[in-house]
Parts: structure tokens; C-alpha cells; sequence
């Protein structure tokens, strides 16, 4: 089961300049878990020590937030499209 | 007061608009907008507010027009490099449309000074470029139940919502906390591709007319998220939190403490 998961400009760096990565997983804690594992920098950039996205990283499925879903818990299928969107600030 | 000949003209193209006609452009022309930083996304902001006779803009920023600022602040010449930002603005959409009254206040937006100001304005453009000065905006904007058009740039991305208090998620609600220092480049460490900022303050200005207008259906409970270099554009879906700070039920009338100094 793959999921594709869009890399944020900023945080591309970390992922070995990938615009998205391909992950098998079946949620999204999973998911998280695959990135602390293949890319940790990245990781630390996005998640709490606890493994919980950071208050100015959202994670959206298919364009709904995962707070609003089941968090950590939201269940992934194949095919499914996760962005990772920081807060950006530039004006 | 009916529209004159003159102003029938210029705005004819917007007019003949079934949904804008005479009666809207009376509205813009009643219309008070404050812009919040007159850079990179308060620049085309401006500009086509200006264009399209909104009859009052408001212009808050403390800084002077730097060479460096040019490459996206499209609102400033190379003229008006070392004036304060809010002159340079104010002469270039006088020239533009003499019909509007510019606003100008050459200070920072904090905690002390933007409530008196916000309250003088129907709408507020949020063309910030910290995240600081982005809590400040929207706790004061949901306070006064002012709408916020909110847009954000950085490299080659952008990011745009319209918060309407009281009816849909604030900027707090889709970022509960600002990031820590260092965490997420500005763009003058990381860079900007000046025509983003000018889609993206293109964004916020149609989003402002629309709510002006009360047409279409506001980018509220959306956020807009732009791609350049992908030129992919998605609207992700955004939600109230109920235990929001600023607009949740357990809120004090928008009454937070202050951001943490990012």
C-alpha cells in the first residue's frame, strides 16, 4: 500500500531534495515512523519528540486536516495524497 | 451619491459585472480596507484595490523602501528608495486613482496600537511578514469581528484564507502555535520569487472585494496552498477548534496571551 507524501519547499533539504516521497503505511503514525526512520532531520523538523506533528506543522489527507480526522490514528489507502504544510510567514 | 460619469468609466469594466453593477461599485466606493505591511503582498493588494475604487485604504508599515524591496514590492520605484514605505505607497496609488483616500501609519502593528487602528476598517489584509505581527493581526481582527484576508509567502510557495469571526476558522484554529526561532526560514535567508507574493496579494485583494461585494463563496474554511515551481494549486480544508485561544467558546471576546516571541 503507497502513499504519496508532499514535501514542503522549505523542508526539502531534509528528504534528500525530494518533492515527495513514496512510503507503504497504513497510517499516519505510521507514516511518521517511516520518516523519523529514513529521513530523522526531517522529522525533527516536523514532529515533537513525542512523535506528534509540531502546532505549525499541519498534515492534510486528501485535503482534510488529520487534527479533524483521527490524528495519528487516520487510517491510510492506497492511493491516498498526504501534504505536510508549515506556517509560513514571508510577506 | 450616485457614481459620476468619471467614475462609471473607470470602473466600467467591473460594472458590467452582473454581480458588481452601480450598487456594488457604490459599496467599494463605501468601503474601508486597512492593508497590513505594504510589501510583497500588500503591493498588488493595494494596487488593485486601489484600481478598483475601494474608497478608503489604510496602509500600516514602519519601514523605508529598500533596493532590496523592489524585486517584489511592485507598489514602490527605485525613486523612492530610503522613503517610509506608507508615503511611497500612498503617492504611487494616488497616481493610480486619485479618487481613493489613502490612510497611511508609519508603525508596527502590536498589541498597544492595532485595535484603534483595525476598528477604523471594514476588512483587513493581512501583508505582514512575521509571525508575531500575524497573532497580533488575527486575535485583534477576531476582538473586532473584522474579516482577515490572510496570505503568507516563502520560496516559491504561497498561502491564502479568508477568516470571517464567528463564522470560520481563524488563523490560530490552522496554527495553533508559531514555529520556533530558526525553525522555518524567513524570505530573506530562503529567498522569494517576487511574482508569488503577487499572485498570492492578487488572492487577497479578490478575496476582499468579494467579501465586500457579498458575492461568491469566500476562501473561508479553505486554505488556499500554492506551488509554483510544481504550479499546483490545492484548497485544503480548514476547521474551528473548540479549544482555540482566540475564537473558541472557551475564548474571553478573543482576549489571548501573547504569542510567544518567535
Amino acid at each position: 500500500m503507497s502513499v504519496r507524501v508532499k514535501i514542503p519547499a522549505p523542508f526539502r533539504w531534509f528528504a534528500g531534495d525530494q518533492q515527495e516521497l513514496r512510503l507503504d503505511t497504513e497510517d499516519v503514525a505510521g507514516l511518521l515512523a517511516r520518516i523519523r526512520a529514513d529521513y530523522p532531520e526531517l522529522a525533527a523538523r516536523i514532529c515533537e519528540p513525542d512523535g506528534a506533528p509540531k502546532g505549525f506543522i499541519n498534515i492534510y489527507l486528501n485535503e482534510q486536516d488529520i487534527r479533524f480526522l483521527s490524528g495519528c490514528d487516520t487510517r491510510l489507502a492506497d492511493g491516498d495524497e498526504v501534504l505536510i504544510v508549515p506556517a509560513i510567514a514571508g510577506g | 451619491m450616485e457614481l459620476t460619469k468619471d467614475e462609471i468609466v473607470r470602473y466600467s469594466r467591473q460594472i458590467a459585472l452582473p454581480e458588481v453593477g452601480g450598487a456594488g461599485q457604490e459599496k467599494l466606493r463605501a468601503a474601508r480596507v486597512l492593508i497590513v505591511g505594504a510589501g510583497g503582498l500588500g503591493s498588488p493588494a493595494a494596487l488593485y484595490l486601489a484600481a478598483a475604487g475601494v474608497g478608503t485604504i489604510g496602509i500600516a508599515d514602519p519601514d523605508t523602501v529598500q533596493l532590496s524591496d523592489l524585486g517584489r514590492q511592485i507598489i514602490h520605484t527605485t525613486a523612492a528608495v530610503g522613503s517610509p514605505k506608507v508615503e511611497s505607497a500612498a503617492s504611487t496609488l494616488g497616481a493610480l486613482n486619485p479618487l481613493v483616500n489613502v490612510e497611511a501609519y508609519a508603525v508596527n502593528l502590536d498589541d498597544s496600537n492595532a485595535e484603534a487602528i483595525v476598528a477604523r476598517y471594514d476588512l483587513v489584509i493581512d501583508g505582514t511578514d512575521n509571525y508575531e505581527a500575524r497573532y497580533v493581526l488575527n486575535d485583534c481582527c477576531v476582538r473586532l469581528g473584522k474579516p482577515l484576508c490572510h496570505g503568507a509567502v516563502l520560496g516559491f510557495e504561497g498561502q491564502a484564507t479568508t477568516i470571517l469571526p464567528g463564522r470560520s476558522p481563524c488563523y490560530r484554529c490552522i496554527y495553533p502555535r508559531p514555529p520556533g526561532q530558526g525553525a522555518i526560514p524567513s524570505c530573506r535567508d530562503a529567498g522569494v520569487l517576487g511574482s508569488v507574493p503577487g499572485l498570492i496579494g492578487a488572492v487577497q485583494a479578490t478575496e476582499a472585494m468579494k467579501v465586500i461585494l457579498g458575492i461568491g463563496e469566500p476562501l473561508s474554511g479553505r486554505l488556499l496552498v500554492f506551488d509554483a515551481l510544481a504550479m499546483e494549486m490545492r484548497v485544503v480544508q480548514v476547521h474551528s477548534d473548540p479549544g482555540c485561544p482566540a475564537c473558541g467558546p472557551l475564548s474571553r471576546d478573543g482576549k489571548v496571551e501573547a504569542c510567544p516571541s518567535v
